[in-house]
């Protein structure tokens, strides 16, 4: 084989093989926000993450503003400390609230904010004080049937 | 009965001493080829030549292969997602079974028996037949004129070989999925793209295939250059590349995933 | 023998795992000559000829090539004498992924930095000496035994090489080319002083060449001289292998026992043998 032809081959391959990476990088993936430099770490407390896993999306609104980059238990507090990191481009108040929630029913679980009124933003290793844990089942059909035997009596008097 | 357990035995230990050793004259294999390395890199025309016969001459068998594999993942995953009514979610098993895991197995043990055996062969035969006494007796070394560029020519083939099949894939499963059964597109895309993250899924793909690549050349030509001198001795030096380059993707994919994918 | 030596070995050992392949050889190879070393197959020629080349180490003994100790030589100084060696192979080697013009420019490509037009040159002239210009675009592959032969010759003397080595250059030629192989050999002797070693089984062609023989047989040097020496020699082992006789020192039997007892025609020995009887 001629060495021109060869090279043009092996340029043809080559070019191929990155456009293969480029399509698996933006048409496949997306580039995560955690792993950016331009994003800031904040920090909240959960009495319970539910099936929170580490690199779950933290969103607003349903949009993705960030991802979660550590989770770990709080010898002090007794419950869970998650670490988030979040677009720098997307400011929240102080006073923000987040909350574990889940996509679907049986969806996979992530961290939702919601913006609250304060004039000052969370900046870099800020943490939010509000916070709600992910709802847990049992004790969801627990409340459910407390709530019924205190209604029970009304309705019969009614 | 004790004598048959003591003989199995000492058939278990006898294995694993071969594989131990079959495993280090491969690594110290590594190191001679690494350490000569210099003439790969100063005539890259050498190792360019060496990336077309063992990444060209490989494209046919990686596209289609990669095709096939994604319509049938397509198909499997439609019809199992779809007892569950998220059929939509197609694209994101398609994407996430290539990118982390078929993407850079499939195609490495197909670049295996397609390139590291043709290497083998090559350079099996070129021992037999005196070329490489020759070369050595002519001053040049062969572990840097002839190993080296077969070496990192099929190192440097293979992360773009399985980019290629993993991109077939996808696109094999759009095929099936969104052509074929007629999943919505959008939502095909966009499930995919939230789920599969480029850090975590496809540069760690792309890791996966190089140290795969690494593999397979490191075995294809330390089979190659230790053959026997004759016919039976090339064809075994064949045959033992495409199987212990087999059990090392498969080992060396268990060990990787558990470190990339533990979280 | 006043001129310098080319070769020089005292008291050589080689041991392979525990067999002895070589058993204290003394050579003394002066510098323009043409030597062979006979013996038959499996003596230690050819692992001679790879201890010269530094393909191998001796296990014991003094070994000298062009005033390089072959014992001692760090790798980087093997490389360079090996520039001042050629050799010829048995099958001759050709790469055979190239043609022959890149056979035997190769070489010249690898250690030079000459312009490629003058590479094209030296490499016509050298193929013209083996008679094979014609032949320059052919592959290794489509070329006759002794074509193919020729062509490794031009190669191996592509850089002008100071010690030649051949490696049963004569076996498996027609006498032709036989012929052919032997005149370049002396040729290259005359033209450019090149001292040439000969490994050979071939007793008549390579009698007429060479100035000096040296007869292996089992690891051991069994006799030397002039070919007119060897000629009218009278031990048994050189006169049985210059005369080409089946039987002599050489026995024709492989080392088994006496065939009477397998066939039946001695007393029954064997087990099974009565029954018949």
């Amino acid at each position: 084989m001629n060495r021109a032809t060869l090279n043009l081959w092996v340029g043809i391959f080559v070019v191929a093989g990155f456009v293969a990476i480029l399509f698996l990088t933006f048409k496949v993936g997306s580039i995560s926000g955690a792993n950016l430099g331009d994003s800031y770490k904040v920090t909240a407390h959960f009495d319970n993450i539910g099936g929170l896993k580490v690199k779950a999306p933290v969103k607003s609104s349903g949009v993705l503003v960030g991802r979660v980059s550590a989770i770990r238990f709080d010898t002090k507090k007794y419950d869970a400390l998650v670490t988030m990191q979040l677009d720098r481009r997307i400011p929240f108040s102080t006073d923000t609230t987040a909350s574990v929630l889940t996509s679907g029913i049986l969806g996979e679980q992530y961290v939702g904010l919601d913006t609250g009124g304060e004039s000052d933003n969370l900046k870099e290793g800020s943490e939010i004080t509000h916070t709600q844990g992910a709802l847990v089942l049992e004790k969801l059909i627990g409340q459910f049937f407390i709530s019924k035997s205190q209604e029970a009596p009304d309705a019969g008097r009614k | 009965m004790l004598e048959g357990l003591l003989g199995s035995l000492r058939q278990v230990g006898a294995m694993t001493l071969e594989i131990a050793e079959g495993i280090g004259a491969v690594l110290v294999f590594l190191v001679l080829t690494l350490r000569h390395s210099a003439t790969s890199f100063r005539r890259f025309s050498l190792t360019i030549r060496e990336m077309f016969y063992s990444g060209v001459m490989s494209l046919i068998i990686i596209l289609v292969s990669g095709l096939f594999v994604g319509m049938v993942l397509g198909l499997q995953g439609y019809e199992t997602l779809q007892t569950y009514g998220s059929a939509e979610s197609v694209g994101t098993l398609v994407a996430l079974s290539l990118t982390r895991e078929l993407g850079p197995v499939v195609s490495a043990l197909l670049f295996a028996s397609r390139a590291g055996s043709a290497i083998t062969a090559e350079i099996g035969l070129m021992k037999a037949t005196e070329q490489l006494s020759a070369m050595e007796m002519m001053a040049i070394n062969p572990i840097a004129r002839v190993i080296g560029p077969r070496f990192w020519g099929g190192f440097l083939a293979m992360p773009l070989l399985s980019a290629m099949f993993t991109a077939m894939g996808v696109l094999g499963g759009y095929v099936i999925a969104v052509i074929v059964i007629g999943v919505d597109s959008g939502a095909f895309w966009s499930q995919m793209q939230g789920a599969v993250d480029v850090m975590h899924d496809v540069v760690n793909s792309m890791i996966k295939s190089a140290v795969f690549g690494l593999a397979v050349s490191a075995i294809a030509t330390y089979q190659g250059y230790a053959a026997a001198p004759t016919a039976e001795g090339v064809s075994g030096a064949t045959t033992r590349t495409v199987v212990s380059s087999s059990l090392a993707i498969l080992a060396l994919d268990l060990v990787l995933t558990a470190i990339m994918f533990k979280g | 023998m006043a001129a310098p030596a080319a070769v020089e070995i005292s008291h050589l050992h080689f041991r392979y795992g525990d067999r002895d392949v070589l058993r204290d050889i003394n050579m003394r190879i002066p510098q323009g000559s043409i030597v062979a070393i006979m013996g038959q197959s499996g003596c230690g020629k050819t692992t001679l000829l790879r201890l010269i080349g530094g393909q191998l180490r001796p296990s014991q003994g003094e070994l000298r090539v062009d005033g390089e100790d072959m014992c001692a030589i760090d790798e980087a100084a093997l490389y360079r004498l090996r520039r001042r060696m050629g050799m010829l192979f048995q099958f001759g080697a050709l790469f055979t992924d190239m043609t022959v013009f890149d056979n035997v420019a190769f070489q010249m490509r690898e250690h030079t930095a000459l312009a490629e037009s003058l590479i094209r040159d030296l490499t016509l002239l050298k193929l013209q000496a083996v008679g094979l210009r014609g032949a320059c675009d052919r592959m290794p592959g489509e070329l006759s035994g002794g074509m193919a032969r020729r062509a490794a010759l031009a190669r191996a003397i592509a850089l002008d090489p100071r010690l030649m080595m051949y490696d049963e250059p004569f076996t498996g030629l027609d006498p032709i080319s036989m012929g052919v192989i032997a005149r370049l050999i002396r040729d290259l002797n005359q033209a450019l002083g090149t001292t040439s070693i000969i490994v050979t089984h071939d007793v008549q062609e390579s009698m007429r060449l060479v100035d000096y023989v040296f007869f292996v047989s089992a690891g051991v040097i069994v006799a030397q001289g002039t070919p007119d020496e060897i000629r009218a020699s009278g031990l048994p082992y050189v006169h049985q292998f210059v005369w080409g006789e089946m039987d002599g020192p050489v026995p024709f039997h492989y080392p088994a026992p006496p065939i009477g007892a397998l066939i039946g025609a001695a007393p029954a020995t064997l087990p099974g043998a009565a029954a018949h009887a």
